[in-house]
């Protein structure tokens, strides 16, 4: 038990004494641009929604994008019936645990957890690596156990600026899926602090009439 | 107008002026937590409309379906059992419907957009129980001049073929007819009528 | 309209006097020092606080799902498919931090004015209780979300009651319900997080308010009002708590707000500090997160934790460490033994004691967050005597090891920095 308390307070320490942390290229994602969250909702529904889930996250969200639910049901949904359901991914935890080694996580919150810009590099600096099980590796993450998911898209590409700009959509695509709420976060909190500020000027005022007299 | 009269007045105004703005604010604030309590996306994607086969179902049998937790009745009524519902209304406290709960399609005389397909909820309007089926031979039972309909064992109210309710019963209105419509002649589809409601 | 409430106002006062009573003791005539400052806001804001965070922890507590199984997705429930639920669940977790903001500053307050001097010993005493609960309140609070933060924090800081001697392993076992922190210690925290600890909050905070108000407030200058009073009795360097600290907190709860709103709606995440990044991965028992780090509002605590080496193999002295720096705040009232109250009247030897401790606490702060990497390693060639004697050589461990010295000075050597220090004549009326 000693020793267990010991190694969790000191671990940090000799885990940051490993490998240099790849450094990090800042993701240029515009959260209020839908056209770039549309393809990123594209690139994710064909690319990703495969292995991963996103069980947290309802289909008829997405008219938070723009869309409507008939075009949600026509281009953004394989794996399931009903425009209410959930983004969940057909594999299950055993399997992917099976064939990967680890289940892919659910990618609702990954955003949050890893931040924007761990997202944009990572999904562009993967290469090719015999001595791993899927013949990929990472840069940003050694060693994943996820093969190049986008290597098709990559490919295809017109440039490597066009596959950038996959990626940056896709990446703007999970921070949106991360707090669908964000953009309503903003605009509700300039309404409230002008309330606020209302409320403010009337007080302030209304201190100094009583206070007035006391010295 | 004294001067400490005009501070009273001022401190009258601004105290007025702030409680407004203040419970306006307050009120404002108070929202977020009321409309939580609404039905979330999880509850309304539950009570979406289902899509039900109708196409095995006899005539004269009931086959029970679930929307939004609730049993809804389909049955497959028979040319006698439509004939029945004409002799029962003289014993009928809402013949007409006009206190019961029905889309304006099945406020008809056979309470439904198809007569020889019945559907409606197997909740009974008294206080929730589900009736069970007495067709028209239960006669030992339900009494000499039964015609076929629905028993509620909680406290006895005794509905007909179209969910009609008798006299006498606790039970205030007829059983509510849900909204619904075909999307073919096998597939009938609760919950939402053809204009999407 | 008017007089039919009048006379339903009378109908019940006639039945109920003790409700205009109170009012009357403890606001309409409640005779405040008139020289209140800025540190005086806090008392309020702290109450406000603990109302924010029981309305919203209520409506939170309709959709939250206390199973290992559920929490996780029944939080992310809340934000996305509950109406308003991201507003809930931002209010609490800006809360959480806003009340441990407000709180400090409250009892860096007392430390200024001598609020915990004779006679108000016993409400500083119920302050403290009022802290330890807080802090246990938020640390049952944060495994509820059950993310890796949540689940690993949960585990460090319960094994540490394993390190007890004798009773520590059973201890740990009791407190967990279980071999490692599982369903059983998440729900077992939901009931003490949810309805156990509020109920003690709010008690304490009621005996808190009542103390006070028994004795009178203390204020910016240390001096008692009461014995100065007018021909009625009233204390002439008073003014009625209602209207004048109504109004005036009234508008320092705006202001505060304002702040909080910011916060909440612009930055709620505050930069992992508030909502930490790694809290967003469901907790898994097989993986321990690279840098497991208490919240912001325990690190000062966790950092004296950390720097304290273990002795004869064992980490108790850090846990006793930890626990003493805690503990020592009870002692105050006697550990000070200054003739004044007000730092306004303290001599060099106070000011600079206390501008060190705060300089202490806030490095210590900021270290318990990081690793103890941040800063470095000393260079020390292997093999030299300082390699040798040094059990580890990283500078932010050292810093921490003398920040720790300095926040025990102050309140171990307080009795002989206190009396010794030179002070100035207290007036005997306030100064606004």
């Amino acid at each position: 038990m000693r020793k267990i308390l010991v190694a969790l307070l000191w671990a940090p320490a000799t885990l940051l004494a490993a490998a240099a942390v790849h450094p990090l290229d800042p993701a240029p994602i515009e959260p209020r641009d839908l056209a770039s969250l549309q393809a990123g909702a594209r690139t994710f529904v064909n690319y990703c929604l495969n292995c991963h889930g996103a069980q947290y996250m309802r289909y008829n969200r997405l008219t938070d994008l723009g869309l409507t639910e008939a075009q949600i049901r026509d281009n953004l949904m394989f794996a399931a019936d009903k425009v209410g359901e959930t983004m969940k991914v057909a594999m299950t935890v055993k399997d992917g645990k099976a064939w990967f080694g680890v289940p892919p996580p659910d990618l609702s919150v990954i955003a949050r957890a890893r931040g924007a810009d761990w997202l944009y590099t990572y999904l562009r600096t993967f290469h090719r690596d015999e001595q791993t099980p899927s013949g990929w590796n990472n840069k940003v993450f050694p060693n994943v156990a996820m093969p190049h998911a986008l290597w098709k898209v990559q490919e295809d590409a017109a440039s490597p600026v066009a596959y950038d700009r996959t990626v940056r959509d896709l990446v703007n695509f999970l921070v949106y899926l991360g707090e669908p709420a964000a953009q309503s976060r903003t605009s509700i909190g300039i309404v409230v602090l002008f309330v606020l500020g209302v409320l403010f000027v009337l007080a302030y005022p209304m201190k100094q009439a009583f206070w007035k007299d006391i010295r | 107008m004294s001067d400490n009269q005009k501070v009273d007045k001022t401190r009258r105004n601004l105290v007025v002026a702030t409680s407004v703005v203040g419970g306006a604010a307050s009120v404002g604030a108070a929202v977020p937590f009321i409309t939580s309590m609404w039905p979330s996306e999880r509850a309304k994607a539950a009570g979406a409309p289902v899509e039900v086969d109708i196409s095995a179902i006899a005539p004269g049998e009931l086959k029970v379906f679930e929307w939004r937790g609730k049993p809804v009745w389909v049955i497959r009524r028979t040319p006698e059992m439509l004939e029945s519902l004409k002799a029962v209304t003289a014993k009928l406290t809402d013949p007409a419907s006009k206190d019961s709960l029905q889309p304006e399609y099945a406020a008809n005389a056979y309470r439904s957009l198809k007569p020889d397909l019945m559907v409606m909820e197997g909740v009974c309007t008294h206080l929730g129980c589900s009736p069970q089926m007495k067709p028209a031979d239960a006669k030992a039972e339900m009494g000499g001049d039964w015609a076929g309909g629905f028993y509620c064992a909680c406290h006895g109210s005794k509905f007909d073929l179209a969910g009609r309710v008798f006299r006498g019963a606790p039970a205030p209105t007829n059983l509510t007819v849900p909204p619904y419509t075909f999307l073919s002649d096998s597939t009938l589809l609760i919950g939402e009528d053809q204009k999407g409601a | 309209m008017a007089s039919r409430l009048m006379a339903l106002w009378e109908w019940f006062d006639a039945r109920m006097p003790s409700v205009a009573q109170e009012w009357r003791k403890h606001a309409a005539e409640y005779y405040a020092p008139k020289n209140f400052n800025f540190w005086y806001y806090f008392g309020v804001l702290s109450m406000l606080v603990l109302v924010i965070q029981i309305v919203s922890g209520i409506f939170l507590t309709m959709h939250y799902k206390p199973d290992a199984g559920l929490a996780f997705g029944s939080v992310e429930y809340i934000m996305r498919d509950v109406s308003g639920g991201w507003i809930l669940r931002y209010i609490h977790s800006t809360g959480a931090s806003a009340f441990f903001v407000v709180v400090y500053l409250h009892m860096f307050r007392a430390l200024l004015y001598g609020s915990h001097r004779e006679p108000r010993e016993l409400i500083w005493i119920f302050g403290v209780l009022i802290y330890l609960t807080l802090m246990a309140e938020a640390f049952l609070g944060y495994l509820l979300p059950w993310g890796q933060m949540s689940y690993w924090g949960a585990q460090v800081i319960v094994n540490l009651f394993a390190v007890v001697p004798f009773i520590g392993p059973d201890l740990a076992l009791w407190i967990r319900g279980d071999y490692v922190v599982s369903d059983a210690t998440l729900t077992r925290f939901f009931a003490l997080h949810v309805i156990a600890l509020p109920l003690v909050l709010l008690g304490l905070v009621v005996a808190h308010i009542l103390a006070l108000h028994d004795v009178g407030s203390n204020n910016p200058d240390g001096v008692e009002i009461k014995k100065k009073k007018d021909a009625h009795g009233r204390p002439v360097d008073g003014i009625p708590f209602h209207p004048y600290y109504t109004v005036k907190d009234t508008v320092g709860a705006v202001v505060f707000l304002a702040i909080f709103c910011v916060v909440m709606f612009f930055m709620p995440e505050m930069g992992g500090y508030f909502l930490e990044h790694n809290n967003f991965i469901p907790a898994d028992p097989l993986q321990t997160p690279e840098h497991i780090a208490p919240l912001w509002y325990f690190t000062p605590y966790y950092s004296i934790l950390r720097a304290v080496p273990p002795l004869f193999n064992s980490q108790f002295p850090g846990v006793l460490a930890m626990g003493i720096a805690v503990l020592i705040l009870f002692l105050l009232p006697w550990l000070d033994r200054s003739p004044v109250k007000s730092i306004r009247y303290r001599g060099p030897y106070y000011k600079i004691a206390l501008a060190l401790f705060v300089v202490a606490f806030l490095i210590l702060g900021y270290l318990g967050i990081e690793s103890t990497t941040v800063w470095g390693q000393f260079a020390a060639t292997q093999g030299s005597l300082m390699d040798r004697m040094l059990d580890t050589k990283d500078r932010a461990t050292w810093v921490a090891r003398v920040c720790t010295v300095l926040y025990f000075a102050f309140f171990i050597l307080m009795p002989w920095y206190t009396a010794r220090d030179r002070v100035k004549p207290v007036p005997d009326r306030v100064t606004m």
